[in-house]
């Protein structure tokens, strides 16, 4: 089982607040994998330390064998095309039809003909569900559509790697069902390899074959969900059925409560 | 103590803030031109930054021109220096107020709008997508709009100073009584072409060149949320004005004095 | 259908744009003058310049051929050089001629009038470089009193 993307021993800092100390993890190919941990810890960080927009203070970040964070602007731009990203917000290109915004990484990266990409576009928009709603603008889908057409662009090229930043995340009940069923699919039918950055662990779970679970500035568990479930410690099982207490704990650091109350009506 | 260490800081942040805006421009500008691809980008830019703004330079031309035909002839009549109304008003708008009125307009109407218009695009990821697309998005979206900004800015300002002087002329020959041929006359034997309306071309030049850049570079930058875009539109505004003050001192000195 | 429309739009931008560029070249600017195109040198020397500046015409008879480019001292005797720069289109003046430093109207700026001189076998025309040598000077406000008064006291 060969790994797509590694990360090796991997120090980042944004300014001087370290937001990773000594990461590890792998992603295996053809897999889908989940990435989850606490808010804050720097999830959608890792992403884009994956396709090269963050280098890392020290370490090592592998994607199918280069070196992300050693490679110039035009070798980094080339191997680009190979991976893809799926944006919270969708990030359509708002003075575009959505054919328009599937069809710009066809237009831009290959010489082909009108009527092929057109072709594409209609199959790619096809899988998503949306190509009746080609002609319409970014302004005019709902959240869930807007989110589709953003994987139908994602996928125009065909890359090894998509990459999902919070896919679920404020969905309606039926968007998260239809979105949940395309990234599972695309990935069995594409041969793909996906990462999944989210916190909706039924969701997630449901469709991960690797799961990453972060915190505390480091990867605290790696493994199938079962493996997690049977093996995790206190912190994982803490996040995986979302109790309120636990290793990360419910009150914020604070002084002793009777104290606090009382302390200040007290005359020494 | 340590108002010093704030001037000291806010120094070197600016500083390296023009140093960043530099790098970005350079990376926009510079590079292997793609016609095909640019054209309908800048076409399109054209229409958006120089178009749009036409109706508020015209408008506000021919108002500045007929209130300096007004004033300039009620000043200069206490001298029987009426004939010298055509002078004084194409002068007046071809050397200042045409480059630095019109530039202080584009920086309110074009500049905020590219600055909003880019901020929202980094607030909404668009920019991200697009490096992850592997398009750049300096060449893609800031140098079209650099270039449109730095073409459309000196052709407004030579409508500003053309619907200017016709609108001295109206208020000057036709509501006053300046006689028509001593106005247009004594105005062609004092404008010369290089040394006024060149040299008001230059300064619109200049001006075009950072407000652009100002109102790009802000956008860029802008931290991605409302209270963020919106602190960058008034800032572009702020400094883009400043910077088209100073430099038409420094210019006209440089030019005139 | 979108994109003609911009394209329609942008076109009428630049076309109001170079209208208004003729608009000035026509009717606002000064396109015929004297310093279009060639011009050949020459220079005066006068006791006083009074208000001339750099770029004030030079004229003959009213007609503006030529102007002021650099007002200099000589170094040997202190004089005030002035170099001109005039029209090709004006050559042939006689080497008799005159420069004075005139006002045009009561507070207008100082100028150069030339008078060409008379015109004889013996006497050469004015090349490139060359010096006119009849020269009169700017009159002094001081000096005009001066000879007034003293005239007056002679009465």
């Amino acid at each position: 089982m060969k790994n797509l993307v590694e990360l090796k021993d991997v120090y980042f800092n944004r300014g001087d607040t370290p937001i990773y100390e000594g990461v590890n993890l792998v992603v295996p190919e053809g897999k889908v994998t989940a990435i989850m941990g606490p808010s804050g810890c720097g999830k959608t960080t890792l992403l884009r330390l994956i396709g090269g927009q963050l280098k890392p203070t020290r370490g090592e970040v592998h994607f199918a064998g280069h070196q992300v964070n050693k490679l110039g602007r035009s070798a980094l731009f080339d191997l680009r095309k190979r991976m893809s990203m799926l944006f919270q917000s969708g990030a359509l290109f708002s003075e575009m039809t959505v054919f328009d915004n599937v069809a710009f990484p066809l237009r831009e990266h290959t010489d082909l003909p009108e009527n092929i990409i057109a072709t594409v576009v209609k199959m790619k928009l096809d899988s998503v569900g949306l190509r009746g709603a080609a002609h319409l603008f970014p302004s005019e889908l709902s959240g869930g559509m807007a989110r589709r057409a953003a994987l139908a662009r994602s996928i125009a090229l065909d890359p090894e790697l998509i990459m999902y930043d919070e896919p679920f995340a404020g969905q309606d009940p039926i968007s998260m069902g239809m979105l949940v069923k395309l990234i599972r699919s695309l990935n069995s039918t594409l041969g793909l390899t996906s990462i999944v950055v989210s916190h909706d662990i039924h969701e997630v779970m449901s469709i991960a074959d690797h799961v990453c679970i972060m915190a505390n500035k480091k990867i605290v568990a790696q493994g199938s969900p079962e493996q997690l479930e049977r093996e995790g410690n206190e912190l994982v099982l803490q996040f995986l059925h979302g109790e309120p207490d636990g290793p990360v704990p419910f009150h914020y650091p604070a002084a002793d409560y009777a104290e606090d109350l009382l302390g200040s009506g007290v005359r020494r | 103590m340590k108002a010093i260490q704030e001037l000291g800081r806010n120094t070197l942040n600016t500083i390296r803030g023009i140093g960043n805006a530099t790098i970005m421009l350079f990376q926009a500008l510079v590079g292997k031109p793609q016609p095909l691809k640019m054209f309908p980008l800048l076409m399109r830019q054209l229409y958006v930054v120089g178009v749009q703004s036409m109706l508020i330079i015209l408008v506000s031309g021919l108002f500045i021109g007929m209130v300096l035909g007004l004033q300039g002839y009620t000043i200069l009549v206490d001298f029987g220096a009426e004939q010298a109304l055509g002078p004084m008003v194409a002068l007046s708008l071809l050397r200042e107020l045409g480059p630095v009125v019109t530039a202080l307009l584009f920086a309110g109407r074009a500049g905020s709008a590219l600055t909003a218009e880019i901020g929202l695009m980094r607030a909404t990821e668009q920019l991200s997508s697009l490096e992850m697309m592997a398009v750049d998005p300096l060449r893609r979206v800031i140098a079209p709009r650099f270039w449109a900004g730095f073409l459309s800015m000196p052709l407004l300002a030579f409508m500003f100073s053309a619907i200017g002087i016709y609108g001295g002329f109206v208020v000057g020959v036709q509501w006053l009584g300046v006689d028509d041929g001593a106005f247009w006359s004594v105005m062609q034997a004092s404008v010369e072409w290089q040394h006024d309306v060149m040299n008001g071309f230059i300064k619109s030049l200049v001006f075009a060149f950072v407000v652009t850049w100002i109102a790009l570079y802000k956008g860029y930058t802008a931290e991605p949320t409302s209270p963020g875009i919106s602190a960058a539109t008034t800032q572009t505004v702020v400094y883009s004005s400043l910077a088209v003050l100073g430099l038409d001192f420094v210019l006209t000195a440089v030019m005139f004095g | 259908m979108e994109a003609r429309k911009i394209e329609l739009l942008v076109g009428v931008f630049i076309t109001a744009a170079i209208a208004a560029l003729v608009f000035l070249a026509m009717q606002v600017a000064n396109t015929t003058g004297a310093l279009r195109g060639e011009t050949y040198t020459l220079y005066a020397k006068f006791d006083n310049i009074g208000g001339l500046k750099v770029r004030s015409p030079v004229k003959v008879g009213g007609v503006v051929v030529g102007r002021v480019s650099s007002i200099t001292l000589d170094s040997e005797y202190f004089e005030p050089v002035v170099e001109m720069k005039i029209s090709v289109q004006y050559k042939g003046f006689p080497d008799t001629s005159t420069a004075s430093i005139l006002t045009s109207g009561l507070l207008g700026e100082q100028y150069v009038g030339l008078e060409p001189g008379f015109i004889d076998d013996g006497v050469m025309t004015l090349e490139d470089g060359d010096q006119i040598f009849m020269t009169n000077s700017a009159m002094v406000l001081e000096n005009l009193i001066g000879q007034f008064l003293f005239s007056q006291g002679n009465d």
